[in-house]
């Protein structure tokens, strides 16, 4: 259903329902909270062929990988959320001092309201349900937008969804631009993106109006480190997962793919060597009628892609692939040596099947050199060599390290996914999922038998005394003060 | 060094009647120990270090000092770029703030506890100086600066020195069947310069507090003190430039266009304490930037009075809440009351008896008291209490004094709903009572109102307790007793919905601080062909039992026993 049709009314007639049945207290059970869960999980059961096909209707991916990055990884994340929800609901009791005696301190998680997910075009399942899957789990109420760039997945999701879900606490709004800028100007209490710095910076705006906490998933250039001092059969393992890195991650179009490699100038062409290899190996010699192969996901990004490669000093630079189809949207898997730093292939995300590789002298100059650009929100090392491990984790800062693979940082529920600087802020996955939408009230109970005397006015020397020795937690020195044993 | 060298400018300050000096070296400006220019001029000025940018530096200074000093001419164009701190001196403070951090000097642990324990000794060297200064803002009681201020601040050094080695450790995180094998760790790492703006109420704290948690967590700060409380405002810039690193820490005075300069850079965390309206302004400059933000912000904190409780130790607590922390200026004392129709005259006698017990018959002449902080605020205030609907709903106090900007602890009682006082912050001495008929219906007062930073509940009724705690939401919720849970370390402080994003205090202030960096650790060994393509129908079997968690299924499918329906 498009809203733009609707205009104003309906929306917000969605949004005062969402609202009272926020206020309603429902959404706060654990029953609820599980049984939404367990339908996300039967949505995604039932409709298992449907999906993989909607995503390669707009993305072109195939169906083993729709299933690895998309419903596979909602399912492992849907039971994961059903197995610790109890846990994570329960307050947290914390320590107290002496001082406060009598009293109980606890942190008691509780629901935020109303929150709304933009969800992007790339993973256009995954990015719109397990940022939800935290919502529920916390007991919010939610709003997704999904990416109209991905319409056959958007539409696919506002018609079956409320099938399953309650439809009085999650809802699914189409559309795009217009509708997006409509939706910025409710107030809610927090919004949840998935995108590019660009809008990052329009969605956060737009929250400042509402003081509404905001999660920015943004992307940004994650670079490959590779130490080559490897052995050769282990080298072709680095390589192999560099590769799948870049290109079987929806073809490059990915926040945490591979967009560009460092290596030491003396390995650049084994390096090279192994890349055509494992290229070949995926996807045959072929690529263009390979269906393992994903294309571009539509003509604007195909030109802004196509661009790149045509500055004179790029297209130099490519050492393997650069063909391109317009028809098929297609681009081939490409290499290139050395294009100028300068240049926007360098600058921007690439978000595409480039793959620049950048030498230097030696390996240890590649942390000044990812320090002198914005924060990637991923960064991948291979190395075997303790001492560049550290000087990785300590001089760079990024949303994660991965040290010898490539994405697995995605897999794990216990490691919080998400960017730093330029590459967003807030995080999510797992538990951090269920923070992110959560705000942990501090609770504090005292009882009214005991009361400590010198903490009124009117304040005397003794007071400041008394008060002076609980701040250090000196029992002792009070117990004498008291006692009047102590001057 | 040859002190003829030394020029020094001397121009009207723009925000205060106050002169400023400038010392210039050579053409260089200088950062002289101000101290010794103010005590003897005659004594040797030696720079503490000279900064080779661009860097200006102003000090407020008294004015005896100018008729005897040498000074050289002020050039009109000087003069206007002298008299703000600018953009471009935003620029240059951050360009140098960044080569620091780059350098790696401020994410040692060594340096970090340096830093903590300069700023104890700080505290401790100047406990004196620290009291006056608030004294002049605010009018603060010793004691008060003491409890609130100086204590609290110091208490956060020191939690922060005794745990800080633990809190950096990386946290090791567990890895799933997904990844194995592998191994993960959660490291926290600075986020790199980070400002802190704060406010009046508290002025040392609340600059200070959230400066610990920077340095704790290894970022390079800026400190920019509320111009409201100018004393403390320009006590910090000294004692921080004596005793701290300040290549890593440094103080920007002013007011609005030194903020706006300050707000226009590129930070990597900003911590704003004060209201909603600059919140936002906040919040939308650090979007431009893509900068997180924590902001610190206030709301009315309602307190619930059960007619069960003990009288005398609840109105005690309440009004050491309400007047003893600061007179009312404070973002987490009770705004307001709301308690039962037939409670009320009870719980209002006990108020005044124990505001007699507290300030002695005539408050106004009490030195127990803090005043307002300035005219702005006071009338403020008084507009809030002269309103037609609320100005016959006095039941004790109402006492002014303008010129003293005094105001006297003021119970109201059943001011309408829609009056002033109900529908802004109230952040002074007033305090209204709300009736109702059943305590329980003040949930429903509560809720319809945007969330306060805090809510309180004086109850001996556990079956309200629970209730209370799970239907109200607010920052933090204190049962029986007002304002100390802040002073727990264990607990985060900070807002939510209308009063603030984010929270600090204790471990909270170096996350706060800190981003959670997720470190995976990968093998090259077992290198499971099913991730890569060419994709089949095989690999679909094994990575379905992989991603459901199950080890068994998994194993079946790799041997080819997967019964799953398939393609």
């Amino acid at each position: 259903m498009a809203l733009a049709e609707l205009g104003l009314g309906p929306l917000g007639d969605s949004l005062e329902e969402l609202r009272w049945t926020f206020e309603s207290g429902k959404t706060r059970s654990i029953s609820w909270r599980k049984a939404q869960l367990q339908a996300l999980l039967n949505f995604l059961r039932d409709n298992e062929e449907q999906i993989l096909e909607a995503i390669h209707e707009d993305v072109g991916k195939h169906r083993v990988e729709a299933f690895r990055d998309e419903v596979g990884v909602l399912i492992k994340s849907l039971t994961h959320n059903l197995d610790c929800l109890e846990k994570w609901v329960a307050p947290k009791k914390t320590k107290l001092p002496l001082a406060f005696f009598p009293a109980t301190a606890e942190l008691l998680p509780e629901p935020l309201g109303l929150v709304i997910i933009f969800s992007s075009w790339n993973f256009p399942m995954s990015l719109a349900l397990e940022p939800l899957i935290g919502a529920i789990s916390a007991g919010n109420t939610a709003v997704i937008k999904p990416s109209e760039i991905s319409p056959t997945c958007s539409s696919f999701l506002a018609t079956v969804i409320p099938r399953y879900l309650d439809n009085k606490a999650i809802k699914v709004i189409e559309g795009g631009a217009a509708i997006a800028a409509q939706l910025l100007e409710e107030k809610w209490d927090k919004i949840f993106f998935t995108g590019s710095p660009r809008v990052g910076r329009i969605v956060m705006s737009a929250a400042a109006k509402h003081l509404t906490p905001v999660t920015l998933e943004l992307g940004g250039k994650c670079p490959v480190v590779l130490d080559t001092r490897f052995s050769s059969s282990e080298m072709e393992v680095v390589v192999k997962r560099i590769a799948w890195g870049k290109w079987g991650l929806c073809n490059g179009q990915s926040c945490i793919g591979v967009d560009y490699v460092l290596v030491e100038e003396k390995s650049a062409f084994t390096l090279i060597g192994l890349l055509k290899k494992a290229i070949n190996k995926f996807y045959g010699k072929n690529t263009k009628e390979c269906n393992d192969y994903v294309r571009i996901i539509n003509e604007h990004h195909f030109e802004r892609l196509h661009k790149l490669i045509r500055d004179p000093e790029v297209a130099n630079s490519i050492v393997h692939g650069g063909s391109v189809d317009k028809e098929k949207l297609f681009i081939e898997p490409t290499i290139l040596l050395n294009p100028p730093l300068e240049s926007e292939i360098m600058t921007e995300e690439i978000f595409g099947p480039f793959l620049p590789i950048i030498t230097l002298k030696n390996i240890q100059q590649s942390a000044g050199f990812i320090k002198s650009r914005p924060k990637p929100l991923a960064l991948y090392v291979f190395t075997k060599d303790e001492t560049l491990k550290k000087l990785m984790i300590s001089q760079t800062s990024s949303g994660s390290i991965t040290f010898n693979d490539v994405a697995f940082q995605f897999l794990s529920d216990s490691l919080p996914f998400g960017g730093v600087g330029q590459s967003g802020m807030g995080r999510y996955h797992g538990k951090f999922s269920f923070d992110e939408f959560t705000h942990e009230k501090a609770v504090l109970r005292r009882t009214l038998l005991l009361d400590l005397e010198p903490r009124y006015p009117p304040w005397n020397d003794f007071k400041l005394k008394f008060i002076r020795l609980l701040y250090k937690y000196d029992y002792f020195g009070l117990l004498l003060l008291l006692l009047g044993l102590k001057r | 060094m040859d002190i003829s060298l030394i020029h020094i400018n001397i121009m009207p300050y723009h925000a205060s009647s106050l002169p400023l000096v400038k010392l210039v070296n050579n053409g260089k400006v200088c950062a002289p120990r101000i101290r010794n220019l103010l005590g003897d001029r005659e004594a040797s000025i030696t720079p503490k270090q000279t900064h080779p940018t661009s860097l200006r530096f102003s000090w407020r200074i008294s004015s005896s000092f100018s008729s005897a000093t040498e000074s050289r001419p002020i050039m009109e164009d000087e003069m206007k770029k002298m008299e703000r701190f600018d953009s471009d001196s935003a620029a240059s403070l951050l360009k140098e703030l960044r080569g620091t951090f780059a350098s790696g000097k401020t994410k040692s642990y060594e340096w970090r506890v340096q830093q903590l324990k300069n700023m104890i000794k700080m505290i401790d060297d100047n406990e004196r100086a620290i009291m006056e200064a608030l004294q002049q803002d605010l009018a603060k009681p010793r004691f008060e600066s003491f409890v609130s201020e100086i204590s609290l601040t110091k208490a956060a050094c020191n939690h922060a020195l005794k745990e800080l080695k633990h809190w950096m450790k990386p946290e090791k995180a567990k890895t799933a069947i997904t990844t194995f094998p592998s191994s993960a760790e959660i490291v926290s790492e600075p986020f790199g310069i980070v400002l802190i703006i704060s406010a009046w109420n508290y002025p040392f704290l609340l600059s200070l507090d959230p400066v610990v948690g920077a340095i704790a967590a290894g970022n390079s700060v800026v400190l920019k003190p509320s111009e409201i409380s100018p004393a403390t405002s320009s006590l910090l810039a000294k004692l921080l430039e004596d005793y701290l690193d300040s290549s890593a820490v440094r103080v920007v005075e002013g007011a609005v266009a030194e903020t706006t300069a300050l707000l226009e850079q590129k930070w990597d965390k900003i911590l704003y304490t004060g209201n909603g309206k600059v919140g936002r302004i906040v919040m939308a400059a650090a979007a431009k930037h893509l900068t997180p933000v924590i902001l610190e912000l206030g709301g009315k904190s309602p307190v619930v009075v059960d007619s069960n409780v003990n009288l005398k130790v609840s109105a005690r607590r309440i009004a050491a809440g309400k007047w003893g922390c600061n007179n009312g200026q404070a973002c987490i004392a009770p705004d307001y009351i709301i308690t039962t129709k037939a409670y009320a005259p009870t719980l209002i006698d006990g108020l005044k008896n124990i505001l007699e017990e507290f300030f002695g018959k005539d408050p106004l002449e009490s030195k127990d008291l803090s005043r307002i902080v300035n005219s702005n605020h006071f009338s403020r205030l008084a507009k809030l209490l002269d309103e037609d609907k609320v100005s016959g709903k006095i039941v004790h106090g109402g006492q002014r004094d303008e010129t003293r900007l005094m105001i006297a602890p003021t119970i109201l009682l059943d001011v309408p709903e829609d009056s002033l006082i109900m529908n802004e912050e109230i952040f002074g001495p007033l305090l209204p009572i709300i009736t109702v008929d059943k305590v329980e219906d003040s949930f429903d007062i509560i809720k319809s109102r945007s969330k306060p930073l805090a809510a309180y509940l004086f109850t001996s009724s556990k079956k309200l307790e629970k209730e209370f705690v799970e239907n109200i939401s607010a920052g933090g919720m204190l049962i029986n007793d007002t304002v100390v849970h802040l002073t727990n370390p264990s607990l985060p402080f900070g807002g939510v919905g209308e009063s603030g994003i984010g929270s600090y205090h204790g471990k909270f202030s170096f996350d706060a601080f800190s981003h959670k960096k997720a470190v995976l650790y990968r093998s090259l060994y077992g290198d499971a062909p099913v991730r890569y393509p060419p994709y089949t129908p095989g690999k679909l079997r094994i990575l379905r039992a992989i991603l459901d968690g199950s080890i068994i299924g998994a194993i079946l499918a790799l041997i080819g026993f997967g019964k799953k329906k398939l393609e």
